[in-house]
């Protein structure tokens, strides 16, 4: 059997880079890019948890499993605004972001 | 401990993780950084085999790799030309970036290590989809029909704002 710490370093790892990616890049679709990875890290601990600690439970299972679902939601708005951002000033940098509607 | 091929096959799960991570938030191009965002979420899918809940990794790779990576290859096509280099950041605000991430890493990981966890196991054997559908459906203690409900709703609701969102004016 795999030490549950294992699993952890590797979500901690992951958790990390995302946040890293998320203050280092300056593009919006990257930024989404390191949230999803975020997400993956904190679905990994849900489910390491789940199963290595309340084996008979099911709560980390389902909590991964809506977690995903809401994400997907979570990315097809993030990118509807995202491409609303591009047909306005035709860029997605961060940088040029600086007004909004009103 | 000794070296088990369930070891191995996690030690190989986990560098590819790491590896692609760190190259999809590293990489120049926007296009190539979606593709490691992928091969992260493949072996998410992985771990989520490995530790027997092959229900989930199914979910991970229709719902993830599936469909949120063919939205992200899109609206990249869409949004930015060719040729589209990330934009230098000042060395400053790079190492400011890394010093302070590595920092919080250092913090986290320490915490984790030295908590005493309850005493964990790990037994072999599949998750019964039966159970699965079961608690997915079930309005008892134990039931989740309430977020499945839910959780359609907001679907809907994501699809309909998404819509209206992006459209033309």
């Amino acid at each position: 059997m795999i030490p549950m710490e294992y699993y952890l370093i590797v979500s901690t790892i992951l958790m990390f880079v995302g946040i890293y990616g998320f203050l280092t890049r300056r593009n919006l679709l990257a930024m989404l890019i390191s949230v999803e990875l975020i997400l993956n890290s904190v679905d990994i601990n849900f489910v390491v948890f789940n199963r290595f600690l309340f084996p008979e439970h099911l709560e980390g299972f389902f909590f991964s499993l809506f977690a995903i679902g809401i994400s997907a939601a979570e990315t097809a708005v993030a990118i509807a605004i995202i491409i609303n951002i591009y047909r306005n000033i035709r860029n997605i940098q961060v940088r040029n972001l600086d007004k909004m509607k009103w | 401990m000794e070296i088990t091929l369930d070891l191995i096959v996690f030690i190989v799960l986990a560098l590819f993780i790491v590896v692609s991570a760190v190259l999809a938030v590293t990489t120049k191009r926007i296009l190539r950084s979606a593709t490691y965002l992928l091969f992260v979420l493949f072996g998410t899918a992985g771990i989520y085999f490995q530790l027997n809940y092959s229900f989930l990794g199914a979910v991970q790779l229709l719902v993830y790799a599936g469909g949120i990576t063919v939205l992200y290859v899109f609206s990249i096509l869409l949004t930015s030309s060719e040729g589209d280099q990330a934009e230098k950041l000042k060395k400053s605000k790079l190492f400011a970036g890394l010093g302070a991430t590595l920092a919080a890493m250092g913090i986290c990981l320490f915490v984790m290590l030295k908590h005493q966890f309850i005493p964990s196991s790990f037994e072999h054997g599949e998750l019964a989809m039966r159970t699965i559908g079961h608690a997915l459906m079930s309005t008892g203690k134990d039931g989740y029909v309430l977020p499945f409900e839910v959780i359609s709703i907001l679907l809907l609701a994501c699809i309909i704002g998404g819509l209206m969102i992006a459209r033309k004016r």
